[in-house]
């Protein structure tokens, strides 16, 4: 892994000005700013319908802006597919955590991106350095402190939350510049959800922009620097989340009076 | 994939039991299930095991060695197949056509033979039809959005017969070159040539599905196709690839049939693509994809040779044998969702204890 690049807080490591995406008559986007810093956990709220999935998508390469620009420590850049965007640095997890349930972490880590030698063939046709890629997730595990009781079980094995901490892990592991996280904390009971909130304020210290997509307000509370707020497609509000103004994120949710 | 964790908790669970309050029963909870699965895991290899004691046993001829070169010649077009059936399989397809794509194939290759009297020309006229088939299921499947692998296939089951009988004129065509008689029939002491073939094409695999990055490409589409699409694994090309390498498989198992009858003929390989899927299911394979192993694959083969060998020994009714191949595959496939069950424990007491 890359030693994590660290540049003045003042830029950003992601930078997102007046996206706009339009399906058919429908605006799913409408001029939306998101920016991100290193080391920061952005909370991206909003209710069903707002944006949020859209503008998440358009960031990694599944869907492309109508208008607006994308920028990575200042510069713009286009993340034309998934894989684009991973060579970018932006790492996901999804809602479903794209795990491969009958595979070691190891191999969940490195799916896609194997160690390999030697060079000279084409990929496909190389040997994987299994215990390398063994190695390497043992240390990123044990870095963020994600307990696996069995490295040579497959994930499928494991609970939702030791199998959310893996996916989490496997997007740190990789992430350069961004990690974004799609409601991390939804499928999990309640002493799952602390130890996956604790591992999402360890990212910070990797030196990567962590942007989360999450409903759960008490969530969003405890681990989230910014809250920006998303309502039709445009950003509604802006503010850091603190016991006193929970009200107030809440209606511009919802789009009260507030 | 045995764990670790299992060897250690195995042993230490029994005493465990008469140590102290409180722990023991929950220790003991954990243990068994591993315990389970680690039998489970080496279940058709056991499987095999008491069916070639019980076959000694009953049988003072089984064990010799006239026999069992026999039953490895027997067994080598199953084993052949059932290697590349494994791949499909593990990425939650199936191929149907492999049996027919084995007599289009012998049939192509008597029919060079007949032009033109070359030994490599039959061997690569025989590899290319197979390959081609293969081909041609993987991109109809692939590119013309099929719901299943199950319709391609099962409609090549139908085409590649018709070819065969429709090249042939629907009879045999005698001949073939002597080093395709030398793989089909020939020995080297005891031991089939064909068996050394099988011995080369498991290694193959083994190496392919253990260590090449393409293997674990199959491994990681059959586990999650969506993951594998967002992981940049070139998917369909995995998918192709699975039922290329099954028809070559064919082409294979077409020289070795071929070879062993002195001809080609479109009666070839009939229901073999169902013996191929059965010695991989036996085999512990799971129709969900992403699980499967090269070694109980053969297994499964052998089984079914060893059976059909054993009960041909014995004297056995010929139409009871379908029936206990029948009844085995039940038993592996009941072995196959027991195991499943006691996975998904595991995962609860996991949670438990995280």
């Amino acid at each position: 892994m890359t030693a994590p690049i660290r540049t003045a807080p003042s830029v950003f490591a992601l930078s997102v000005r007046g996206a706009t995406k339009r399906f058919g008559a429908v605006v799913a986007l409408d001029g939306v700013d998101l920016h991100a810093r290193r080391g920061e956990v952005v909370a991206l709220l909003g209710d069903n319908g707002a944006g949020k999935s859209t503008l998440i998508k358009c960031i990694t390469g599944v869907l492309r802006l109508d208008a607006g620009t994308v920028e990575m420590d200042g510069r713009p850049v286009d993340a034309g597919s998934p894989a684009a965007a991973r060579a970018l640095g932006i790492e996901t997890v999804y809602q479903d955590l794209a795990l491969f349930d009958n595979l070691d972490p190891a191999a969940n880590f490195y799916a896609g991106r194997e160690m390999t030698v030697p060079r000279w063939l084409p990929r496909g046709l190389r040997l994987v350095r299994r215990r390398a890629m063994a190695q390497a997730t043992e240390n990123v595990l044990r870095r963020l402190a994600v307990g696996v009781p069995d490295l040579g079980a497959a994930v499928g094995l494991m609970s939702g939350g030791q199998r959310q901490a893996i996916a989490v892990a496997r997007a740190a592991a990789f992430a350069t510049n961004v990690v974004i996280l799609d409601e991390p904390t939804a499928a999990l009971g309640v002493r799952e959800s602390r130890h996956v909130l604790d591992l999402i304020l360890r990212l910070r210290t990797e030196g990567v922009a962590v942007i989360v997509v999450s409903h759960a307000m008490d969530h969003v509370m405890e681990i989230a620097d910014r809250a920006v707020v998303m309502r039709r497609g445009r950003t509604v509000g802006e503010l850091v989340p603190r016991p006193e103004n929970r009200e107030q994120i809440v209606s511009l949710i919802v789009g009260g009076a507030g | 994939m045995a764990s670790d964790a299992a060897e250690r908790d195995a042993p230490s669970g029994a005493p465990a039991v008469s140590r102290g309050p409180g722990s023991p029963s929950r220790r003991r909870d954990r243990a068994l299930p591993r315990v389970g699965l680690r039998a489970l895991r080496v279940g058709p290899g056991l499987m095999l095991l008491i069916v070639v004691l019980a076959a000694a046993a009953l049988s003072p001829v089984f064990l010799t060695t006239r026999n069992l070169g026999n039953v490895l010649s027997q067994t080598a077009v199953i084993a052949i197949l059932a290697l590349a059936q494994l791949l499909v399989i593990v990425t939650r397809g199936i191929d149907l056509s492999v049996g027919s794509t084995l007599a289009l194939a012998a049939v192509v290759g008597a029919l060079v033979f007949e032009s033109v009297p070359s030994g490599a020309g039959a061997i690569l006229a025989m590899l290319a039809t197979g390959t081609a088939v293969g081909l041609v299921n993987g991109a109809v499947l692939v590119w013309g959005r099929l719901p299943h692998p199950f319709i391609m296939t099962l409609a090549m089951l139908s085409i590649a017969r018709g070819l065969a009988l429709w090249l042939s004129g629907g009879q045999p065509i005698s001949g073939m070159p002597e080093v395709v008689q030398t793989v089909g029939g020939g020995t080297i002491g005891w031991l089939p040539y064909s068996a050394f073939l099988v011995a080369g094409l498991a290694l193959v695999t083994l190496l392919l599905t253990r260590s090449m990055v393409w293997g674990r490409w199959i491994f990681a589409v059959g586990g999650n196709p969506d993951a594998a699409r967002r992981a940049a694994i070139p998917v369909n090309a995995v998918l192709i690839s699975v039922y290329v390498l099954s028809g070559l498989a064919a082409g294979i198992a077409a020289i070795v049939n071929a070879g062993r009858l002195n001809g080609g003929s479109p009666t070839f390989g009939e229901l073999a693509e169902l013996d191929a899927i059965a010695a991989v299911v036996i085999g512990g394979a799971s129709f969900h994809g992403g699980r499967g192993h090269v070694g109980n694959a053969l297994v499964g083969a052998l089984m079914i040779g060893v059976i059909r060998n054993a009960m041909n020994l014995l004297d056995v009714n010929a139409f009871l044998q379908p029936i206990v191949i029948g009844i085995v595959i039940v038993i592996a496939v009941e072995l196959d969702v027991v195991r499943e069950r006691l996975e998904e424990r595991l995962r609860v007491l996991q949670a438990a204890r995280s």
